[in-house]
């Protein structure tokens, strides 16, 4: 039992010290995604769709739960008529944010001119 | 004195301080900035068809009916090789409009001759060019109408876009184009009935206000119904074909003339039609998120 103790201390010690670092890598991930996101809106804006693209998708690597970056990744392959990749990624954003207004009306429109252009092929 | 200078420099200290969580915020809202911003994107759309075979399209011609207010045919032809000149990249054959109503009534000749029993002299064959190689005559005994006045009407016309032989026949007299025909149908309509609409009323207090409210209102106008039909001029053989249906309607004291309302329901139409051939670009807006 006393040679048990030490190692449940040690244990809890380890676990509890590692929480605020999985926090930290969490936030730091936000933090280095958004700047991601933030150089591809600036590119985008300039027209340079494939650099934006390149930018986002960097950024879901890295936050892999970050809604926005999804968002603006499927609006970058709308705009390259990459469709198929275009409605994973909306689909991707509002799964993680279903409640996000500005993504769902982003997706209703996108499917709006897919669903046409499938819905004319199927003829 | 010194009680008078601790005041003056605690307020540039205050000066600083206040400057310096302006500059902070100014900073921080510049960094922040919106949180979205909508862009303008233009979505490229892959055309419906493959007509990298074709370097040449022939608009045929259509048949139509409807009214005889519009030559449904002629307008259509002419307006789908000024569409396609400029926004395809084949080209476009410019030739005679043919006379598919003719054609087709032509081709029904001898099938509505052989049902009433053998021609003298004849040999049971084919009188027409349309019927090459055994094939059948489109409309096969059907008795075509001679004016077209609605859809019952066309429908027995369509069998003339099956007929193969005859759509081949035209392909090799013009080297093989992608050829477009297919049917119009352009006609009056009016309704009547009731219609909700916005009205601006005063309340009681003077106050503007919007209310909702049902008038009954006669309306007329007109629909358009394209069938576009795509021919392979190689085979004769019907790529894809698409319809559609478009309709306007008018007071019925408004005086529209029937071709202008023809266009306006065909400038719906049209780039429609064109993503069948061509790669198309739709324009829309979207919001980017940060």
């Amino acid at each position: 039992m006393k040679r048990v103790l030490p190692i449940v201390v040690a244990s809890v010690g380890v676990v509890l010290s590692a929480a605020p670092s999985f926090a930290d890598a969490r936030a730091k991930a936000r933090s280095d995604a958004r700047t991601e996101i933030e150089f591809g809106l600036q590119v985008a804006q300039k027209g340079l769709w494939h650099e934006a693209i390149y930018r986002w998708e960097k950024a879901t690597q890295i936050d892999p739960t970050y809604a926005a970056a999804f968002n603006d990744l499927a609006i970058a392959y709308e705009h390259e008529g990459q469709l198929d990749k275009a409605r994973k990624a909306y689909e991707k954003a509002l799964e993680l944010d279903p409640n996000n207004s500005q993504i769902r009306q982003n997706y209703e429109l996108f499917k709006e001119i897919n669903d046409r252009t499938s819905a004319a092929r199927e003829k | 004195m010194i009680g008078r200078v601790r005041p003056e420099k605690s307020n540039g200290a205050g000066h600083v301080a206040v400057l310096a969580t302006a500059a902070l915020l100014a900073g921080f809202a510049i960094a922040c900035g919106p949180d979205y911003y909508e862009i303008p994107i233009e979505t490229p759309i892959q055309p419906k068809l493959d007509v990298s075979p074709f370097q040449r399209v022939l608009v045929a011609g259509f048949v139509a009916g409807g009214t005889e207010d519009v030559d449904a045919n002629q307008e259509t032809v002419r307006l789908l090789r000024s569409q396609l000149r400029t926004k395809s990249q084949l080209r476009v054959i410019d030739a005679d409009i043919l006379p598919l109503m003719d054609v087709a009534q032509e081709d029904a000749k001898p099938a509505a001759i052989a049902d009433s029993g053998p021609r003298e002299g004849g040999s049971g064959q084919s009188t027409t060019d349309h019927q090459v190689s055994g094939q059948p005559a489109a409309p096969q005994g059907v008795a075509l109408p001679a004016k077209i006045k609605d859809d019952k009407d066309i429908e027995p016309y369509e069998r003339l876009f099956a007929n193969t032989a005859y759509w081949k026949r035209i392909g090799e007299e013009y080297q093989n184009p992608l050829i477009v025909t297919g049917t119009v149908l352009f006609m009056p309509q009016s309704r009547s009935g009731f219609v909700q609409r916005d009205q601006e009323v005063m309340d009681s207090f003077g106050r503007r206000r919007v209310v909702p409210m049902r008038s009954y209102l006669e309306r007329k106008g007109f629909v358009l119904k394209p069938k576009f039909v795509f021919i392979d001029g190689r085979t004769g053989a019907t790529m894809y074909s698409e319809s559609y249906r478009e309709e306007v309607l008018y007071n019925a004291q408004q005086q529209t003339p029937a071709l202008s309302s023809y266009f306006e329901l065909m400038d719906r139409l049209v780039p429609n039609f064109l993503s069948a051939l061509s790669s198309q670009k739709i324009k829309g807006t979207r919001v980017l998120l940060k």
